[in-house]
């Protein structure tokens, strides 16, 4: 069903926070999974019961510090648990699809309320802008209405955000569908008919205009995409992989914060690269120079084999990366061109199987007949 | 005068149809060239892409991954897991800046050391033809 949840004084913050108070009071479920404010003035996610404390909650918050997919995991992942519901913005949602299929988050018992997403700034960007008083969050959903996205002046969105093709929430069990609207007005929601009649909704149609401007914000997002990707490979191409991680440090920051790299067991936290002294001799001798930390360009093309293809592009690998590298760049770009040989969208479907858990036995015939 | 090239390829094969039919080859004292290196492994699919990687980025020119044929695996579908495997290995190098045909993946039945040989001979020529892999330069991967 399709209704509206109603704004007083234009105050779509207050609004959304009555919404989740609701949810808590009337019992659709026991803990709410939200970013919240903190005294120090950033946001972090936090698992609420206290229905009063939902008044430091903002599910619109514009940054990003990791990517709330993994703590839904955490929160998530076995029995027992409690009903929770998980503030998700659309590459969040993305995320958990992928998780769920990797068997590290669960959709039972959980009511995934989808935000669209107008774009977050990284963590020091944030903390600054609030420093200065210049989070104004009715300015920013005010972008919501017409697709002109725009940060505050002087600064930039997250290099992931500004060519993210699908800040539309696609599969929640509650979207607030911020595109289009007048969220001075009311944010309008789409959820299922039951849970509606539980929280006291009768259907109310949106201006409708949602649709038209998320064609627009993604056709603006997908030509900076496409610019994007074609300046990445033309550096692939002409410097390799080693050249664009020259700079690497390998601290494995992109690795920590991807939400699909879940392994606890991950090869490269284990002593197998912990090598003799005297192998790094021969490998400089072999090579006449050896590159320190070694095994620096193993690590991403690993990595880069293990999770590509559920790549959701959320970009937090490069918000992480202290010397700045396009990390997220490199693989949303080679992940796009690997995904399309599988015919992969990763976040797409849960009931869709990974492409390396699954194989056709009629297919690619001629592989190894040579 | 500079030593003529010869290339050196990693073999990852799987115990029960590559590597036996490679020791069918030597056992039926079917020639082929010394530039392979065999690494037995259980099974294709048991080849994760570090394994391919490692050895590409020290320098090695060539990696050849054999398993069973389709419908052959002793573990019923470890082969086809490899295929998928190895076509995104393939895709994500070539795009990552690397030539992608210096790995091969082929099925070899235990019964087939004519074919090893034939498979060896022929990735030995073309590795030969393509020169060294230019990571054996490369002390900055």
């Amino acid at each position: 069903m399709r209704t509206v949840i109603p704004v007083e004084n234009g105050d779509a913050l207050a609004a959304a926070r009555g919404f989740l108070r609701q949810l808590l009071e009337a019992g659709v479920v026991e803990a709410l999974l939200v970013p919240m404010e903190t005294p120090s003035g950033t946001i972090t996610p936090a698992l609420v019961t206290d229905p009063d404390l939902l008044a430091a909650a903002n599910p619109f918050a514009p940054v990003m510090g990791l990517n709330a997919a993994r703590v839904v995991g955490h929160v998530s992942v076995r029995e027992p648990r409690g009903k929770i519901g998980a503030v998700l913005r659309s590459c969040e949602l993305r995320a958990l699809v992928e998780l769920v299929k990797l068997r590290q988050a669960s959709l039972d018992d959980l009511v995934t309320i989808g935000v669209d997403c107008l774009g977050t700034y990284d963590v020091p960007v944030y903390v600054e802008l609030h420093g200065q008083g210049q989070v104004d969050m009715a300015a920013y959903l005010a972008t919501a209405q017409s697709g002109d996205l725009s940060p505050v002046e002087g600064y930039a969105f997250r290099d992931a955000c500004e060519m993210c093709e699908k800040p539309q929430v696609e599969n929640a069990d509650i979207a607030l569908e911020l595109f289009g609207a007048d969220l001075g007005a009311g944010i309008p929601i789409t959820l299922s008919d039951e849970l509606a009649e539980q929280l006291g909704f009768a259907p109310q149609e949106g201006d409708g205009r949602r649709a038209e401007v998320v064609e627009k914000v993604v056709a603006a997002r997908t030509q900076v995409r496409d610019e994007r990707f074609g300046d990445i490979r033309q550096r692939l191409d002409e410097e390799g992989i080693e050249g664009v991680f020259a700079a690497c440090v390998r601290c494995h920051n992109c690795m920590t914060v991807c939400p699909i790299c879940y392994c606890k067991t991950c090869l490269f936290k284990s002593p197998v690269f912990d090598h003799e002294p005297a192998q790094y001799m021969n490998w400089a001798r072999r090579k006449g120079a050896t590159r320190l930390p070694a095994d620096t360009m193993l690590f991403h093309l690993t990595r880069l084999n293990h999770m590509v293809l559920s790549c959701i592009g959320c970009g937090m690998c490069t918000s992480a990366c202290p010397t700045n590298l396009p990390v997220g760049r490199v693989f949303r770009a080679i992940g796009q061109q690997v995904q399309a040989v599988f015919e992969y969208v990763p976040g797409r479907d849960v009931e869709e199987p990974l492409p390396l858990v699954t194989f056709r036995e009629d297919e690619w015939m001629e592989v190894g007949e040579e | 005068m500079a030593e003529k090239f010869e290339p050196k390829i990693v073999a990852f094969l799987c115990n029960w149809c590559t590597y036996t039919g490679a020791d069918l080859a030597g056992t039926s004292r079917i020639q082929y060239p010394p530039n392979v290196r065999i690494i037995r492994l259980m099974c294709s699919g048991s080849v994760d892409p570090t394994y391919v990687l490692k050895p590409l980025l020290d320098g090695v020119d060539g990696v050849l991954v054999g398993g069973c044929h389709p419908g052959d695996c002793h573990y019923q579908s470890g082969n086809y897991k490899a295929r998928r495997r190895i076509i995104a290995l393939k895709e994500i190098i070539k795009n990552a800046g690397f030539d992608e045909e210096r790995v091969w993946l082929r099925w070899i039945s235990a019964s087939e050391g004519q074919r090893f040989a034939e498979t060896v001979t022929k990735m030995t020529e073309f590795l030969r033809e393509k020169g060294p892999n230019p990571m054996r330069q490369k002390w900055a991967v």
